[in-house]
């Protein structure tokens, strides 16, 4: 199945700006060009000495070429980054409602702790002596991560999400081969509203794909799954609660189907935020779920990485994690690093090092500050919030699966928009105009012009009144015709709609310098 | 020359013993502008429902399947150059492929235009 | 809980609203005897003081790099990144971004992975750069990847001279999609015969320079057979500055660039995260894994940038995506592009000779120690030593006299043989008397 609806990629009519400046500044935004623009090769902002010169080792391979970096001054540099910040859009301008994506506040805290020099500044192939601090926090994280899913192992060394996808995903395909089954068993169940990344980890290691419909409440019903599972099913990839934000309510009989078929269970545990300290995955039946630190407990996203990925395991998959791992022994910790001869496990290094430590220290100081109660508090406003706003939206946005309790997201599809002239799209970019970040669009794909909306537990009653109130007014504008609002919009973002189709059709994905203007002829 | 098209949106201009595949006007507005198409090889035999092509717009992709079985005979390199046509003209200069079909008796299964038009009505 | 606005009062109000009387009546989706009874067995709550305490002393048990006088590389590389990087990675709007999905409020993000993709482009010699992989390692395994969807092909061969552990995930990440690796025996001296190993079948040659054991490589001869093959050259770098002083993987017939931007703007932070470069020709960019940044025009006409070709990604294509890669690195890009444009040209350049002249210089001092001897006829900042002794055990001595070595070849390459070997790596940090701490050191434990 691919993504097969499209949506307007060229904006409309420009409308002309009331007030022209001269700079085409506007106050406190500013115009910013490309480094490349204004940066010369030969100013440093970074002072060093030139070396005493010595008997070069390059054995003639010394760069010949000019590289054509610009460098900046550290006033130039600071200006025009500072500049650019200010275009972006972060959790701490405002409520950052992106479904899927778990937008929560970042603790300035965690920043602190991950700045630590026993932290931040060591390096993954010390002796262990030397680092043995680093290897009981993650040993101490990886505590916190077995006893919050009730599962009895797991790998820290995941990158991402879909890193860790691959991780559990390669256990459960050397668990196979380690059956003897790689031949026969290698179809993988992924259910229409999957995250695309579950059909493409599953395509990279070499399993078939196959989906599974969702029944018409938006869940994933387990008479269809038992039909489709059989002798040669791997697994089942399923995100619980799932991407229209409803937990699966038959998880446990998905799970025992799966299982009877002789399969294992992955879950997506992108949506893990809503169940932390109400549910455990160890008992409702997975055998592998990656958990995104950057979603559940909170590491910073970024402007889009790094993410961190660690994936728990059942019993039956524990062997066959990834290296590299830590061992404690009379109180020492190592890293095993190499597979022994008798190891059951072929399944090597997926990362070069340990995973994403600066994420660890962050997560861990996430947890810490949270303790047990508070992360089972946390859940519980982020489910709280979202029915929140379900509630006080449901009478002008249109519920596609029924105005029913939701996890910590609450899906809308774009049913009450049909024949307003008004899109998806649209609507998103009018809440740019509002100061909100839009919701997640268009996904999942099994509802029609998604809208997931996802507030997390970082909201206050006052804060969602206010992006209520405001999506209300949206919803009165389209309802009375005031479509400019909306088409012709962002207005007052520092860039209007951009032209993707032109992106796409001609693609410049780096500058080069302009050509030298032709001497005009006397 | 009878225009017959699938479920999937591809259609089929069938001139003697050759079909002209190309997407409907309905798939190209689904799709939202077009900025790259991949064509088969001349020369490739399809076999019906076989993905033939590849096109996406910026926010989508879909496979062009062949209505019928039968032999690549030409592809439109425009396209590849200027996949805009696909949008303008889906169903003139925006053809996809031209098949030289193997069992014309495959086109039975396929919907007439006016069969199409009440399948979209059904489906919108 | 200092991080939860909501008050029992608006709790109340908004179950009230929501119309159930317990927010567990929001939960009843999940079956009764699955849902937790009691919290999970785990500490409570704690304020600031208590976990600065708590990780303070974790992190106290560690030696950092700063600390000691400091040699070891192998792929991640202590140098001193400015004040101002730190600083400009830690704006509000920066650190608590998403992936630029609505580039209208995002142009921040946009332009500076535009400005990243052409540093990368221009520092590797290459035509396009991506946004960044996760890591030098995973960025090397998609290039074997993207070869073999170029070349039709499913065969890699790997020099014995690529980092271990970048073969090592080559390796794993090949088995599990079923294609074929030939891996060549570790490669101290830079002696063995690569063009030996490639003909038709192969998809790519992978070659690192300079390589695990320090040694700079000629890519030119391997290039050329390779491209009379029909088969394309992936070159692996795991130190960026080395780009600043030796010549550019692109200009010696690279077809892909793939590598670790650790050392540029990034902490070492005991291996991630990183941030993974990745360069090719114009002519593969459609096969290229991961985000692209894109320039275009907004509905007033003004420049902007948007990501793009986005249709070769995961969640358009699912099942036929060019990759499963979802997250790209984007803060560490930031470093990385922050810190390249306080250094320019000029700086980047001068930090390589520094780097350089370093490493000469360390190499000369440890050549003078008895039974001490020094592998390499070239380099940049880091070489291969031979000592009379398992490098294992002297590293160990060593840092029992506060200074970290470097790190023993059977620590990545067991049961090779190679247990007398030590990499060892000296950058702009190392200072005269950190040498002389080394070569007493060395001397004193051997």
């Amino acid at each position: 199945m691919l993504n097969r609806q499209g949506r307007p990629t060229t904006p409309g009519a420009a409308v002309e700006s009331a007030h022209p400046t001269f700079t085409g500044n506007r106050a406190l935004q500013q115009e910013e060009p490309l480094i490349f623009e204004f940066g010369r090769t030969d100013v440093i902002g970074v002072d060093l000495d030139e070396p005493a010169p010595v008997a070069d080792r390059l054995g003639g391979l010394k760069r010949k070429d000019t590289i054509g970096l610009p460098g900046l001054s550290e006033p130039e540099a600071m200006r025009h980054y500072v500049r650019l910040s200010q275009k972006n859009y972060g959790i701490d301008t405002g409520l950052f409602p992106l479904g899927s994506c778990t937008m929560k506040h970042n603790p300035r805290l965690n920043e602190r702790m991950a700045r630590l020099p026993g932290f931040a500044d060591i390096h993954p192939l010390q002796p262990a002596s030397t680092v043995q601090g680093a290897l009981a926090l993650m040993d101490e994280l990886a505590h916190w991560l077995k006893e919050l899913t009730g599962m009895p192992a797991v790998t820290l060394s995941p990158k991402a999400g879909a890193h860790g996808e691959l991780a559990g995903m390669a256990a459960i395909k050397a668990a196979i081969a380690a059956r003897g089954e790689t031949a026969t068993r290698n179809v993988v169940l992924v259910p229409d509203s999957a995250h695309g990344t579950n059909p493409a980890t599953a395509a990279l290691i070499g399993f078939t794909v196959k989906a599974v419909p969702a029944r018409e409440d938006g869940t994933v019903d387990p008479a269809e799954v038992a039909k489709l599972a059989g002798p040669d099913t791997a697994a089942i990839m399923l995100t619980n609660p799932n991407t229209c934000g409803l937990f699966e309510r038959d998880v446990v009989e998905i799970a025992r189907v799966i299982h009877e078929a002789g399969g294992y269970f992955y879950c997506d545990g992108a949506n893990f935020n809503a169940i932390v300290g109400k549910a455990r995955p160890g008992d409702l039946g997975v055998d592998a779920m990656h958990i995104n630190l950057h979603k559940t407990f909170s590491t910073p996203h970024g402007g889009g990485g790094p993410g961190a990925g660690p994936v728990v395991l059942s019993d039956r998959l524990a062997a066959f994690a990834p290296l590299p791992y830590v061992r404690l022994d009379d109180g020492r910790f190592s890293l095993v690093e190499h597979a022994a001869v008798s190891d059951q496990s072929p399944l090597g290094r997926l990362t070069a090092f340990h995973g994403q430590m600066g994420m660890f220290v962050r997560a861990l100081a996430f947890m810490l500050s949270h303790g047990a109660d508070g992360l089972k508090q946390a859940s519980e406003d982020a489910v709280l919030n979202a029915n929140y706003v379900r509630a006080c939206l449901a009478d002008l946005m249109s519920l596609p699966f029924g105005n029913r309790a939701c996890m910590h997201e609450v899906l809308f599809d774009d049913a009450w928009l049909k024949g307003t002239g008004v899109t998806t799209l649209d609507f998103a970019k009018a809440m740019i105009d509002e100061g909100y970040h839009p919701m997640t669009v268009y996904f999942p794909l099994v509802v029609h012009g998604a809208m997931l909306i996802e507030p997390t537990e970082s909201e206050s009653k006052a804060s969602l009144d206010l992006f209520i109130a405001t999506l209300r007014d949206l919803a009165f504008a389209v309802r009375d015709g005031d479509t400019a609002r909306f088409t012709g919009a962002p207005y007052h973002a520092p860039r209007r709609r951009l032209d993707e189709t032109r992106a796409a059709r001609q693609p410049v994905l780096r500058w080069t310098a302009p050509a030298p203007v032709a001497e005009a002829a006397e | 020359m009878t225009t017959y098209y699938t479920k999937d949106h591809e259609y089929i201009r069938v001139e003697g013993d050759t079909g002209t595949v190309g997407i409907s006007d309905y798939a190209q507005s689904q799709l939202g502008d077009v900025v790259f198409v991949e064509l088969p090889s001349v020369g490739k035999a399809l076999t019906k429902g076989a993905e033939a092509a590849v096109v996406e717009s910026v926010k989508a992709a879909s496979e062009v399947y062949a209505p019928v079985s039968g032999e690549v005979v030409a592809v439109n390199g425009a396209i590849e150059e200027t996949p805009a046509t696909v949008n303008e003209d889906p169903l003139g200069n925006g053809w996809f492929v031209k098949i030289k079909l193997s069992d014309a008796g495959e086109l039975d299964g396929l919907m007439t235009e006016q069969q199409y038009d009440d399948y979209l009505k059904s489906i919108s | 809980m200092r991080y939860l606005p909501l008050t029992d009062a608006d709790r109340r109000e908004m179950l009230a609203r929501i119309g159930v009387a317990t927010v567990d009546e929001l939960f009843t989706d999940i079956p009764e005897r699955m849902r937790m009874a009691a919290p999970a067995d785990l500490p409570r709550a704690k304020g600031e003081m208590e976990v600065e305490r708590h990780l303070g002393a974790m992190a106290a048990r560690n030696v950092s790099a700063s600390s000691v006088p400091f040699f070891i590389g192998a792929g991640a590389y202590k140098h001193h990144v400015p004040a101002t990087v730190d600083h400009l990675i830690q704006r509000s709007e920066f650190l608590t971004s998403y992936t630029p999905y609505q580039p209208e409020i995002a142009q921040g993000t946009l332009q500076y992975l535009f400005e990243f993709q052409t540093q990368v482009a221009m520092l590797t010699g290459m035509e396009v750069a991506n946004a960044s992989m996760y890591d030098g390692s995973t960025a090397a395994a998609e290039a074997v990847l993207m070869a073999h969807r170029v070349t039709r092909r499913r065969k890699a061969v790997l020099s014995g001279g690529i980092h271990p552990h970048y073969a090592e995930v080559m390796t794993t990440l090949s088995d599990l999609a079923g294609d074929e690796v030939v891996r060549l025996p570790p490669d101290v001296t830079a002696t063995e015969d690569l063009l030996a190993a490639i003909d038709d079948s192969v998809s790519c040659v992978v070659v690192q320079t300079p390589d695990v054991f320090g040694n700079l490589r000629d890519l030119r001869a391997v290039a050329d057979k390779a491209h009379a093959h029909g088969a394309l050259l992936v070159a692996v770098f795991t130190e960026a500055v080395s780009l600043g002083l030796v010549e550019a993987p692109g200009a010696m017939g690279a077809d892909i660039v793939a590598g670790e931007g650790q050392s540029i703007g990034n902490a070492l932070s005991f291996g991630g995260p990183y941030v993974g470069l990745f360069a090719t020709r114009q002519k593969f960019v459609r096969q290229m894994p991961g985000r692209l940044a894109g320039e275009t025009v907004d509905a007033d006409g003004r420049r902007g940038f948007v990501l793009t070709l986005s249709t070769r990604e995961q969640h358009i294509r699912r099942d036929k995506a060019t990759s499963n890669i979802c997250t790209n690195s984007g803060l560490c890009c930031l470093a990385f592009t922050i810190h390249m444009s306080l250094l320019g040209e000029s700086g980047l350049t001068r930090l390589a000779r520094v780097n350089h002249a370093n490493a000469v210089k360390l190499a000369e001092a440890l050549a003078a120690v008895p039974g001490v001897k020094v592998l390499n006829e070239t380099f940049f900042n880091e070489f291969t030593l031979r000592l009379p002794k398992p490098a294992a055990a002297v590293v160990e001595a060593m840092a029992d006299h506060h200074v970290l070595a470097g790190v023993p070849v059977p620590r990545l390459l067991p049961g090779a043989g190679l247990d007398d070997l030590l990499l060892v790596a000296s950058t702009e940090v190392n200072t005269d008397a950190d040498r002389a701490a080394f070569v007493a050191a060395l001397t004193e434990v051997l």
